[in-house]
């Protein structure tokens, strides 16, 4: 999947236009302060949180390094249960897969929950133009697609609209695509709720085809759970009597045992919750009850190339709960679209990258989305060090990109560490720049020509010194003066 | 106590007032300070922009400065941190075990300013006098590379004649992030507009953190602002004495 050129604007050209944008700037604070509060109120009710947190990062890190054994023992118990295996090595086939089982049915809609998976693999896209409708029954997800519009949250993916917008949408676009909203429609969430819950009703009732992700995968059972807090998952995995299920290779887990950590680390990073509203967890094919027809689709999609990365695998651990995007004050400002890829914030920062190369200036501009503060690896549950990842992830920029504009910034980078390499150099470079500090005086600078510019347009820099410590401590401190 | 002290490249060129200060803290409390003149940078600003090979000189004279002392200060949370959490990865990147070895001797001597007073000196009262309203920013490499916590706090709080003001949203970076600051500038002011108007919230006159890279950010748009409010570095506020009046 490497070199694919996502074909959009570089984090910083698409940051600045978010920046810009007051109405933004605002849901997204108080959506990312609410739910980052909410986190942290529930996180501190347990006083293991911290070994949670090191048996969540354990069990993933343990998995991912026999992740074939353990892919061939879910293969083998779903098999066992009743369901059928495939296996795609990137989103074209895993597509392909898809739309085939879909035409098998006979049918020509089928009901998503919602799934980082599918999203990222676009599949809804593929299926529509194979002319098959796909429903998302997700409420966020639900108003994204309603507006033609892309998620910017991966918990939630309409964060940066808010009430009235959504009542706007929904006025405007639920008609098109079956019941309509109602004429005297509010922005009262129970009503905005309730126009969901009809529009959506009409589909869950005809829908005889579902697809969803997973959330994690349990090798000694084959089982899948999805977590949610609508109910609409357990209406998809439980109504329509075909049920095709795109899973990553990285979310499986062991046993259940295993999996009784996850399903508390999850629910109180995400959504602030002590246990999710809907756990869903579907075993093979049961006579009777559930989907007949279960088809379970193992992507790959530049998984097992993160995989090979010893520093860069660790962002396979992640659970998606979004936390990281909560507390990043990057992600705040900027918000999801400007990450240019269903994974926003600091995971999509270190994901994305690793999953399409940095090939192209878009992916490549991501690891340099961050001020290295850490706030993500605090809140991580599964610890992921994403400061380290982007540093790692920005050397690899550095060592494969050879454009003129990195050839350039590799030669001054050069330069200066040739400088700093020796003491006597950079001496010499400060008796320059001291020059130039007596004649600025203390004052701050002001305006300086690009590329200070993109410092000085906001803010005043600091003029050097007239004196550096070092000429200083050599003044006064090796005999050559008095101290003053 | 012999104290080896790291200037760091930026507090050499463009905050030769906070090094001197640190110097005269630890001086009042009875250590003997070395400068070493043969150190120049701790390389992370080449590290953090992904220039790990080019950041080998610099790591490499770092280890040469000071092998062998027991005991490095730097007024910096953050270079302190590159030094402690990178070094490794840079020296491994250029492919020279010697180096790997020297800096696992070197980097456990090396302290933040505030780890070396409270941990290793044992004082938080370090007999300092500043009669004025002051509000502590607790950089991010210091709260969560280094872990510091309270530690710069407990010190200004023994400072005679202070008011420490609490920040609101103190722990939210300042938004400078090093070579982020160029290439995100619209991301950086806004983060470091929303920091500054939590600082105006205060009431403070005085603005103070343990790194004189994130002050550079938070100063240099305070002066844009024209607020009237003055960025100090921790050190320059521990080492003002009743004496100085
Ligand atoms: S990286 Fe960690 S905090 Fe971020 S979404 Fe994944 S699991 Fe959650």
């Amino acid at each position: 999947m490497s070199g694919v050129d996502l074909g959009m604007p570089t984090f910083p050209d698409a940051a600045r236009q978010a920046v810009r944008d007051a109405q933004l700037r605002h849901n997204l604070g108080r959506a990312t302060s609410t739910i980052r509060n909410k986190r942290a109120a529930v996180v501190d009710e347990l006083d293991d949180w911290e070994q949670l947190r090191a048996s969540g990062a354990a069990i993933k890190a343990h998995t991912l390094s026999r992740l074939d054994t353990y892919l061939e023992r879910f293969e083998a118990a779903v098999t066992a249960a009743g369901g059928t295996v495939h296996w795609a090595r990137d989103a074209a086939e895993a597509n392909r897969i898809v739309t085939e089982l879909v035409r098998e049915t006979g049918e020509t809609e089928a009901v998503k929950v919602k799934s980082m998976a599918t999203q990222e693999i676009g599949l809804n896209e593929a299926l529509a133009s194979a002319g098959i409708s796909a429903w998302e029954t997700d409420l966020a997800e639900l108003i994204v697609q309603l507006d033609e519009d892309r998620p910017s949250h991966i918990l939630v993916p309409a964060i940066h609209r808010n009430r009235s917008e959504i009542r706007e949408i929904f006025r405007r676009e639920m008609a098109g695509s079956g019941t309509p909203a109602p004429a005297d429609l509010t922005d009262d969430p129970v009503q905005l709720a309730e126009a969901a819950r009809h529009h959506l009703r009409e589909k869950f009732l005809r829908a005889n085809v579902a697809i969803s992700g997973a959330n994690f995968a349990v090798a000694e059972t084959g089982s899948l759970v999805v977590v949610e807090s609508e109910g609409n998952g357990r209406m998809c995995l439980t109504m329509p009597d075909n049920l095709i299920s795109v899973v990553g290779i990285e979310k499986l887990v062991p046993s259940w045992r295993d999996l009784e950590v996850f399903l508390q680390l999850l629910p109180r990073s995400s959504t602030g919750e002590r246990m999710n509203p809907y756990t869903s967890v579907l075993s093979g094919v049961t006579e009777g009850d559930g989907p007949s027809n279960f088809h379970v689709v193992l992507l790959d999609n530049g998984r097992s190339e993160a995989l090979a990365d010893e520093v860069g695998s660790q962002a396979l651990r992640c659970i998606r709960c979004s936390a990281c995007l909560n507390v990043c004050p990057v992600y705040e400002r900027a918000g999801g679209h400007a990450y240019g890829s269903v994974y926003p914030g600091p995971i999509g920062a270190v994901l994305t990258p690793q999953l399409y190369g940095v090939e192209s200036e878009d992916t490549a501009s991501l690891p340099y989305a961050s001020t290295l503060c850490g706030a993500c690896y605090d809140v991580c549950p599964v610890a992921i060090e994403i400061p380290e990842l982007l540093v790692h992830l920005r050397n690899r920029t550095t060592r494969e990109r050879k454009g003129w504009f990195d050839r350039l910034t590799g030669t001054a980078m050069r330069g200066l560490g040739w400088v700093f390499g020796d003491s006597k150099r950079l001496g010499r470079a400060q008796r320059i720049a001291s020059l130039g500090g007596r004649l600025f005086g203390r004052r701050g600078i002001g305006r300086l020509p690009w590329p200070m510019s993109r410092w000085t347009d906001a803010r005043d820099a600091p003029a050097p010194a007239p004196e550096s410590f070092r000429q200083w401590w050599e003044r006064n401190r090796t005999g050559s003066g008095d101290e003053r | 106590m012999r104290v080896a002290l790291f200037a760091t490249c930026l507090g050499d060129t463009l905050f030769p007032g906070a090094v001197r200060a640190t110097l005269r803290v630890l001086e009042r409390l009875g250590c003997t300070v070395e400068f070493p003149p043969g150190q120049t940078c701790c390389g992370q600003m080449h590290t953090n922009t992904g220039y790990h090979e080019q950041a080998v000189p610099a790591v490499r004279s770092f280890v040469a400065a000071f092998e062998g002392y027991d005991h490095v200060v730097a007024p910096s949370g953050s270079c302190v941190g590159s030094i402690r959490h990178q070094h490794d990865i840079v020296a491994e990147r250029g492919g020279d075990r010697k180096l790997s070895e020297a800096v696992g001797r070197v980097s456990p001597h090396v302290y933040e300013l505030s780890e070396f007073l409270v941990d290793v000196l044992g004082v938080t009262d370090v007999g300092a006098y500043f009669p004025h309203r002051v509000t502590y920013h607790p950089t991010c490499h210091s709260l969560r590379m280094l872990r510091v916590g309270d530690k710069p706090r407990r010190l200004l709080s023994e400072v005679r004649g202070i008011r420490l003001l609490e920040l609101p949203e103190a722990e939210q970076c300042c938004g400078f992030g090093g070579t982020f600051a160029l290439k995100n500038p619209d991301v950086s002011v806004a983060m470091g507009a929303d920091k500054t108007r939590h600082v105006r919230e205060t009431g403070a006159e005085v603005l103070c953190a343990s790194d004189s890279s994130c002050l550079m950010h938070m100063g240099g748009l305070l002066d844009r602002q024209r607020e009237g409010i003055r960025t100090m570095h921790l050190a320059e506020i521990l080492a003002g004495t009743e004496e100085d009046r």
